[in-house]
């Protein structure tokens, strides 16, 4: 069982000086965990086992188990080499692919966000719904590197929000569609829309975080999956909307607004306001006020961009 | 709903040419925003003046070259087909 790829090193670890507490460790060797390094379960083995035999030597151990009429053509040297060519040809290519689309495109750090499974779901979409009971906000880690999402409910992961966009850009036209306002061009409209709104926040927030020279371990990936978490709720005010009309749209909306709202601050305040996060105790100072401040703004431009990418589609 | 990621790439972009035109010794020096009037030692804090200074001397030095090639090619584009 060899531990699939991981972050490769914690970004932020070694080179910045640490101003955060000590992160909350799990012990190594928890019961109920296989191996914390792993990202996803490890399902090879029951396969391998099956397909041993005609899997393993690609293409040359076909022959000999086909029927007559098959292992003559194919007991020719010339297209045997051949097929040997091709398929060392094949592995080579895809070799090559996997070691440099590293460097474009950060895949192994990706597959971070996606491990996750149904419990994991169920009980982050129930916390973005309703907060306020959720004691612990903090994040585990185990040895330096975050553990991955199904193991920890604070860990952010992208999976919720890229099925809640794409939920969104289809009730959207679901919405359109019941008021006969819709046309195929309109969801590429609406998706467009709603990532370039994304894009914008993206880049708004990292620019004040550079101005304000805040120091967190807040990747952009790590940004862009808590802004998406927004569009779970509004999947839910577009969906009351459709079924009882304005008044539950408008209920829905502020519900899961004030939750987003409450979900967003106290999320971000432990990225951003490390120090003071961790006595629990608001800390006066010029620099911790500056670094509320933004959190607050960012909190609150939460419900602004649900309300606003919303309202045009409930009548 | 205008705003498209289409739209947003060219505010982007006239963004990124508003800032590549500030001109040095004509314009930031008489504001105070100089790049030799910022540096303010070794002290903790940048403060948000200097880090915007930053930014502009930064996106000036390094966007001048791929503005041009992008300027170029958007300007040909937008001849061709409005």
């Amino acid at each position: 069982m060899h531990p699939t790829g991981l972050p490769a090193a914690a970004p932020t670890g070694t080179t910045r000086q640490r101003k955060w507490p000590s992160k909350r460790r799990i012990p190594a060797s928890q019961p109920g965990m296989t191996d914390p390094h792993q990202l996803f379960d490890d399902t090879s083995s029951a396969q391998s086992r099956g397909y041993g035999a005609p899997r393993a030597p690609s293409g040359l151990g076909y022959p000999a188990a086909s029927a007559s009429p098959q292992a003559t053509f194919l007991a020719d040297p010339m297209s045997n080499m051949a097929m040997a060519y091709g398929s060392s040809l094949a592995a080579q290519g895809k070799e090559l692919v996997d070691k440099n689309i590293d460097r474009f495109f950060p895949v192994t750090k990706l597959k971070y966000y996606f491990a996750v499974d149904t419990v994991y779901v169920g009980k982050k979409l129930g916390l973005l719904i309703f907060p306020y009971l959720h004691q612990d906000w903090e994040v585990q880690y185990q040895q330096d590197t975050p553990v991955a999402p199904r193991f920890d409910i604070n860990a952010p992961d992208l999976y919720i929000p890229a099925m809640a966009f794409i939920t969104y850009v289809l009730v959207a036209g679901l919405a359109l569609g019941t008021q006969d306002r819709f046309s195929p061009d309109l969801l590429g409209l609406q998706a467009s829309s709603a990532l370039a709104w994304l894009t914008l926040e993206v880049l708004a927030i990292l620019l004040s975080l550079y101005l304000v020279t805040i120091n967190t371990d807040l990747t952009t990936i790590d940004l862009v999956a808590f802004l998406g978490y927004k569009y779970v709720g509004m999947i839910g005010g577009i969906l009351m909307g459709l079924l009882f009309g304005k008044i539950g749209y408008y209920l829905v909306l502020g519900w899961c607004c004030m939750s987003i709202f409450v979900f967003m601050i106290r999320t971000l305040r432990l990225k951003i306001l490390a120090e003071a996060a961790a006595e629990g105790v608001p800390v006066r100072g010029a620099r911790n006020q500056l670094r509320m401040y933004l959190t607050m703004a960012v909190a609150a431009t939460q419900p602004l961009l649900m309300y606003w990418l919303t309202f045009h589609l409930v009548q | 709903m205008a705003f498209t990621l289409y739209s947003l790439l060219q505010a982007a972009l006239l963004c990124v040419n508003a800032i590549a035109v500030l001109h040095e010794e004509r314009f930031l020096k008489n504001i105070g925003w100089g790049t030799d009037q910022g540096i303010g030692g070794f002290g903790e804090e940048p403060g948000i003046k200097s880090q915007l200074m930053n930014l502009v001397r930064s996106v000036r030095t390094v966007m001048r070259v791929p503005l041009i090639i992008v300027n170029s090619v958007v300007i040909v584009l937008l001849l061709l087909f409005g």
